[in-house]
């Protein structure tokens, strides 16, 4: 992974001294809190319902075990015991002291880590497959790209009072586990008929009050322009987008408005102007920065796993685990480890800070060190041996981290809703915990396989309801937490937004309406058919049926 | 529907500065000193909307003096056999804690004392 | 009001010898004056046949591209925040700079925030019209306090790209 030079490092340095200054400042009554409030904004400090919220951003979802040990001990010293991964890459505190925020910035300074546009309207954390490097059919590892615009992105001074915020994602595989097409920009990489690799640009995705599946802008841009594109979409965008109204200010809507072809064409006629500018890449820096993603020493392993073998055998509860959180590698003999933050009747994404330090420990004895955050809110250890799984599967189980759900109904993505958030119009997480606990049954959740059901809280969106196979929105009717149920999304490369249903749920209704959901699709699905495949053959109408009876 | 509503009782709410917890004016009527208190039982309670605004107008101008608040405004309470209650749900969670973590909060320091 | 410039020596306050007119205002005989697009666009030739220097003003919703063949002739362009969130007068900037060669005086006007200063200077703006009386103070805490950038602009400053490849 990526290591700081010393110019990173000189960066992140000065803008934790900055932030102290500004929070010195501002506990000194010298700035007021709407002048304070951008600053605070710009390192990623929020303020919630019960405290301040900090998100500190893990870059395309990659952190060693030092950082991971780093967040556990910010949890302990400065929070209460625990973070929250979110939809993002991101790590959530609930409960710092501005007063504090300064010296927890120094300590994620000291680990190569910061707060920096995870929030405002600014080019926020790139993220990507959590599955980077270690996947078959990868065109190349998407986060040397994600490094080098993680750079280009940070303080850039064009590009940090932009209409709106602004995500970018990029994948490296066919396989989408990024949902590139429902980001302000989102890259695939793709090869020419030359078979040089570069990039499919989309733009104009995104969810929220209006979503929009992303547009193709450029079927294939030659790697070395990448920063020169970006830079002339962004600057379309800066230009053009909205700024009369906060709703219609995303990119999504300015390529609507402006027209898919016509805004194109703006963005090539200024790229065009600055494609040979000093923003085309030196092979040298793309060099240096793709020798930190170079594979680990993976050691020469036979293709049988004879321990792991055994226990799937006589063991059923380990067989589970790894028929749904183990992936299939690239290098032979090894394979990808999914933990599931999703634990029967919990907060999804949330971690304890000793359930950090064992992945930590765990990421140092099984996977080269190496952590990944999914933006469906589990971890990655992206590089285990296979003979050895029945080891971490027993170390994981001993934390309690050993939910064996990826994917499946229980692996609910929920954002933090009215519990923390102050945007937020109803809760989205005891929902959550009542869905895992209605469907806890391994035999029925094995029954009912693929099934993603997405929580927001609120129309912005950060549970990815619309992108949901089973889509859950509250909003407030008349003083009560009210639920608005959807159904027919997909984030991955197949991304469909789900259609409504019809009238909402109160809180008490919407388990079992998704109950009935599920029914519905078990009576109807045909052999091997996922609920998505089902909902696409009939449609939305036995469900309606099912949920509010006949017509 | 159309009868005299009644004025419902209030207090200030607001961020502490400091650490962003939530606190709660407390000032004795026609005092101009107030004081943020931790616990919603320690709040000065508004009966009628002349000295909500009286409580609302002290709690805006010490934000503003002294820098310590941030962004204080005022909520409805109703007063049950617990003691004082939001009447929205946002703001009891606001003045409890996470109700998927009872452990933290108010709702866990109210336990401790 | 306080007119700040970048030097090269470093921020001085500096006499605006600009008057600002409004659309309506009679236009004086003599003197330095800034003047809106519109009536750039409506007075060009009474403006040009003065013998005093000429600046014009742009909203944010308008793009230098429409005073790119006059800006030989403008010794002052303003570019206007009209809050510190609107951030479209820092592309209009570069493209001053960076596209059409302007080399004249780039003045951010309106809602200038002190902590957008580094990205100002970077943009290409040189002059800063600011409320705070502690301006020169501000700009001195602020500018420099990071001493990394990624982007290449048109202020030429080396980025850690050149820096890493000893360009620099």
């Amino acid at each position: 992974m990526y290591h700081y030079d010393e110019y990173d490092h000189a960066l992140v340095q000065d803008r934790v001294a900055q932030f102290r200054r500004q929070v010195e400042r501002r506990l000194a009554g010298e700035l007021t809190e709407d002048q304070f409030r951008p600053l605070r904004l710009m390192n990623g400090l929020y303020l919630q319902l019960h405290a301040y919220m900090l998100r500190i951003a893990i870059p395309y979802g990659t952190l060693d075990a030092r950082q991971m040990r780093k967040l556990a001990y910010i949890a302990r010293r400065y929070d209460k015991g625990y973070g929250h991964f979110t939809t993002r890459h991101n790590m959530q505190f609930n409960w710092p002291k501005l007063e504090e925020t300064p010296d927890i910035l120094a300590e994620l300074a000291s680990v190569e880590m910061h707060a920096i546009q995870t929030s405002g309207n600014c080019i926020r954390n790139v993220t990507s497959d959590q599955y980077a490097g270690a996947a078959e059919g990868e065109i190349e590892d998407p986060r040397i790209w994600c490094e080098i615009i993680r750079q280009w992105s940070t303080l850039h001074p064009e590009f940090s009072f932009l209409p709106r915020k602004f995500k970018i994602a990029v994948t490296g595989s066919e396989a989408d586990r990024a949902a590139v097409k429902v980001h302000d920009i989102g890259l695939i990489m793709r090869r020419d008929g030359a078979g040089q690799a570069g990039f499919e640009v989309i733009v104009g995705g995104g969810l929220g009050r209006t979503p929009f599946i992303g547009k193709t802008i450029r079927p294939f841009l030659p790697k070395e322009d990448l920063l020169s594109y970006l830079e002339a979409i962004l600057r379309v965008y800066n230009q053009l987008g909205r700024r009369d109204n906060k709703f219609k200010a995303r990119i999504k809507v300015t390529v609507h408005e402006t027209g898919a072809e016509e805004f194109t064409r703006l963005v090539e006629a200024e790229w065009l102007q600055i494609k040979d500018s000093a923003l085309k890449l030196p092979k040298q820096e793309v060099d240096r920065i793709a020798r930190h993603f170079e594979p680990p020493a993976f050691r020469v392993l036979s293709k049988t796993a004879p321990a792991t073998e055994a226990r799937i055998a006589r063991d059923r509860d380990f067989a589970a685990w790894v028929r749904h959180n183990v992936a299939a590698h690239k290098v032979s003999g090894y394979a990808i480890a999914n933990i599931s933050l999703k634990p029967i009747g919990k907060p999804p994404g949330d971690a304890t800070a000793e359930q950090m330090d064992v992945v930590a420990d765990l990421a140092d004895a099984f996977s080269f060190g190496e952590i990944r955050v999914t933006h469906a809110q589990n971890l990655v250890l992206p590089h285990v041996e296979r003979d050895r799984l029945p080891e971490l599967y027993d170390r994981l189980a001993a934390a309690g981290l050993a939910a064996s759900n990826i994917g499946l109904i229980s692996d609910i993505i929920a954002c933090p809703g009215l519990d923390y958030c102050s945007l937020a119009n109803a809760r989205s997480i005891p929902i959550a915990e009542r869905i895992t606990e209605r469907f806890a049954d391994r035999d029925r959740l094995e029954l009912i396989g693929e099934m993603q059901i997405k929580s927001s809280g609120c129309i912005n969106a950060c549970g990815h309801h619309h992108v949901g196979h089973i889509g859950i929105l509250g909003v407030d009717r008349k003083g009560e937490e009210h639920y608005q149920v959807q159904i027919g999304g997909s984030a991955s490369e197949d991304a469909a937004l789900g259609r409504i249903l019809g009238r909402g749920f109160s809180a008490d209704e919407v388990v079992d309406v998704v109950e009935k959901i599920v029914d519905t699709y078990l009576a109807h699905r045909n052999a091997g058919e996922t609920f998505i495949e089902t909902y696409r053959r009939i449609g939305q109408d036995p469900f309606k049926e099912r949920v509010y009876g006949a017509a | 529907m159309g009868e005299e509503v009644e004025d419902m009782d209030q207090v200030v709410i607001a961020n502490r500065l400091s650490d962003g917890l939530v606190v709660f004016l407390a000032a004795a009527p026609g005092s101009l000193q107030g004081e943020w208190k931790l616990r919603l039982e320690q709040a000065s309670v508004a009966s009628d909307d002349a000295r909500a605004q009286e409580l609302l107008a002290l709690g805006v101008a010490a934000a503003r003096q002294e820098q310590k608040v941030i962004e204080p405004y005022l909520i409805e309470v109703e007063r049950t056999a617990e003691g004082l209650r939001p009447t929205l749900y946002r703001e009891r969670i606001r003045c409890q804690g996470p109700t998927v973590r009872t452990d933290l909060g108010k709702q866990a320091e109210a336990r401790e004392v | 009001m306080a007119l700040l410039e970048s030097r090269t020596d470093g921020p001085a306050l500096v006499e605006d010898r600009f008057v600002r007119l409004a659309d309506d205002a009679a236009l004086p005989a003599e003197g330095a004056v800034l003047v809106s697009l519109v009536r750039f666009e409506k007075e060009r030739a009474a403006l040009l046949a003065r013998k005093a220097p000429l600046g014009v003003w742009l909203a944010s919703n308008q793009t230098p591209a429409a005073i790119s063949n006059e800006l030989d002739r403008l010794a002052l362009v303003a570019l206007d925040f009209p809050v510190f969130s609107d951030g479209r007068a820092f592309s209009s900037a570069r493209l001053l700079r960076e596209r059409y060669g302007y080399k004249g005086e780039l003045r951010a006007i309106g809602d200038v925030l002190c902590e957008q200063l580094p990205f100002m200077l970077r943009s290409g703006f040189d002059t800063f019209e600011m409320k705070s009386p502690k301006a020169l103070e501000e700009f001195r805490a602020v500018v420099g306090e990071v001493r990394v950038v990624y982007q290449p602009t048109g202020d030429g400053r080396a980025t850690a790209i050149d820096r890493r490849l000893g360009r620099r």
